[in-house]
């Protein structure tokens, strides 16, 4: 079976400075990868491709066996296809909950109102939300509104998920329900690509750890593999900046409360 | 004299209603393919392609830097001249204005676009959405709330200099007190209607501008 999403040789630019070089990729049907990197490193950009929210220069980028880096390329379709969570959700803020979820199967799929309302109050019941469906985004909290940008992507039925750093602004307690709504996903069999910064989530969510660094892949591996026995140098120093603090010496109270 | 005023005023009624059917029907004529036009423009001017920002460039700076009057003059009598094509002025009026309203509801609406998040229109774009289904379920909705207040304002301005198209021979309903006055010399009555009269079109429409900005504020 050929992989559902497949980098090869893929390049991108902004203005003269190289972004992504030389990516190759290949993803399978229900696979979890896990994309890691220090900022700036390209993982945003290149699931950003994947949606066409940017235009690659050169390589190829397949989807489901077609090629989409040609100008036939029909990315309202393959949008439907990969849905995108971003790192500030960016619901509709003049839109109820339930038309956010709405408004891309009854305009831009024109399936029927019953079915896509159906779908989307099971989804709303599935992240705990239902009794805020006609909430407006303002009135939810950071997590909440995650957890609705989520779901207004899978009302569309994709069969890829792309979250790029979704929890990076949310409050520490918000992360857990978003982070939960995501391994859901993982476990129903769904394929996804994660950017994000936390680690302990990687290790546990992901089939695959795709490590990159100034728009490379350095390394993949199972996450075992990554996290106990990092193949690269780079991959050690970066891992070793998220156990420092943890290694940080505890302050000493009694030496604060010295008089001075 | 407050009798004969009255009765100056009651017996003028028709003419002056007449006159300020002219006003008013170039006015909200304009209004409308200002609205149009602006919405547009504002919508082009967001879609950052290079020539086309130039060229709307070009048209706003050219009614930005002109009168209104030099541009009813240009059209008025430059038209026939240059392109053996006369305009009624009555609708010369009423382009010129549009035009003029256009470039200006055009940079409110462009405003109100630029200002919204970028990550609004990729969220649009994300769920599958085309270009005119995005400025017309996203962007444009959001942006309706901060263009309205400086919207109605541009309006209530094409009311009042839709006054100058009487220069190009219009009888609006200042034409129709200036030619009562020089019958009757009755200039304050006549202008204090006229007064009343922009007064009561105007004033709603900026109290409505108001109460809608203060309401979105609060939401």
């Amino acid at each position: 079976m050929s992989a559902l999403i497949e980098f090869k040789g893929f390049n991108k630019f902004f203005g003269e400075h190289q972004v992504l070089n030389g990516i190759d990729l290949s993803v399978e049907t229900g696979e979890v990868i896990v994309i890691l990197g220090p900022s700036g490193c390209g993982k945003s950009t290149l699931l950003r491709c994947l949606n066409g929210l940017e235009v690659a220069h050169s390589g190829e980028l397949r989807f489901a066996g077609r090629e989409l880096l040609n100008k036939t390329t029909d990315w309202r379709e393959v949008r439907q296809q990969i849905g995108m969570v971003f790192q500030s959700y960016h619901l509709f803020p003049h839109m109820s909950v339930l038309d956010n979820l709405l408004l891309g199967p009854l305009k831009v799929q024109k399936r029927p109102l019953r079915e896509a309302r159906e779908q989307a109050l099971a989804l709303l019941e599935r992240v705990g939300l239902l009794d805020k469906r006609e909430a407006f985004p303002r009135q939810l909290s950071g997590g909440q509104q995650q957890r609705i940008a989520i779901i207004r992507s899978l009302c569309m039925n994709p069969q890829v998920m792309l979250f790029d750093e979704v929890t990076a602004a949310l409050d520490p307690e918000m992360v857990k329900e978003v982070l939960e709504v995501i391994q859901g996903l993982a476990r129903d069999g769904m394929t996804l690509l994660i950017v994000t910064h936390e680690m302990a989530f990687a290790r546990a969510v992901a089939d695959r750890i795709v490590f990159m660094d100034a728009g490379r892949i350095l390394e993949q591996n199972p996450p075992e593999i990554f996290f106990t026995n990092p193949q690269t140098a780079r991959a050690q120093q970066f891992l070793e900046k998220f156990s420092y603090v943890e290694a940080l010496p505890k302050k000493t109270l009694a030496k604060e409360l010295e008089p001075s | 004299m407050a009798s004969s005023g009255l009765e100056l005023l009651w017996v003028s009624l028709p003419q002056l209603g007449k006159g300020a059917a002219q006003t008013l029907s170039i006015s909200f004529l304009s209004i409308a393919l200002s609205t149009v036009g602006g919405v547009l423009y504002g919508v082009l001017c967001s879609l950052n392609s290079k020539w086309l920002n130039t060229l709307l460039r070009v048209y706003l700076e050219l009614f930005r830097a002109i009168p209104v009057l030099v541009w009813l003059y240009l059209l008025f009598f430059g038209l026939p001249i240059f392109f053996g094509l006369s305009l009624p002025s009555f609708w010369c009026a009423v382009l010129v204005l549009s035009l003029w309203g256009a470039s200006e509801v055009g940079e409110v609406v462009r405003g109100a676009l630029h200002s919204l998040p970028r990550g609004q229109r990729e969220a649009g774009l994300s769920i599958g959405l085309s270009g005119p289904q995005l400025f017309g379920y996203v962007l444009l909705p959001q942006a309706l709330k901060r263009m309205t207040p400086p919207t109605i304002n541009v309006y209530t301005r094409i009311i009042k200099t839709s006054s100058l198209a009487v220069l190009i021979g219009v009888v609006d309903v200042i034409k129709v007190g200036q030619q009562i006055i020089e019958r009757t010399y009755e200039s304050v009555l006549i202008y204090g209607a006229l007064f009343l009269f922009f007064f009561f079109i105007c004033y709603p429409l900026s109290a409505a501008s108001r109460v809608l900005e203060r309401r979105w504020t609060q939401a």
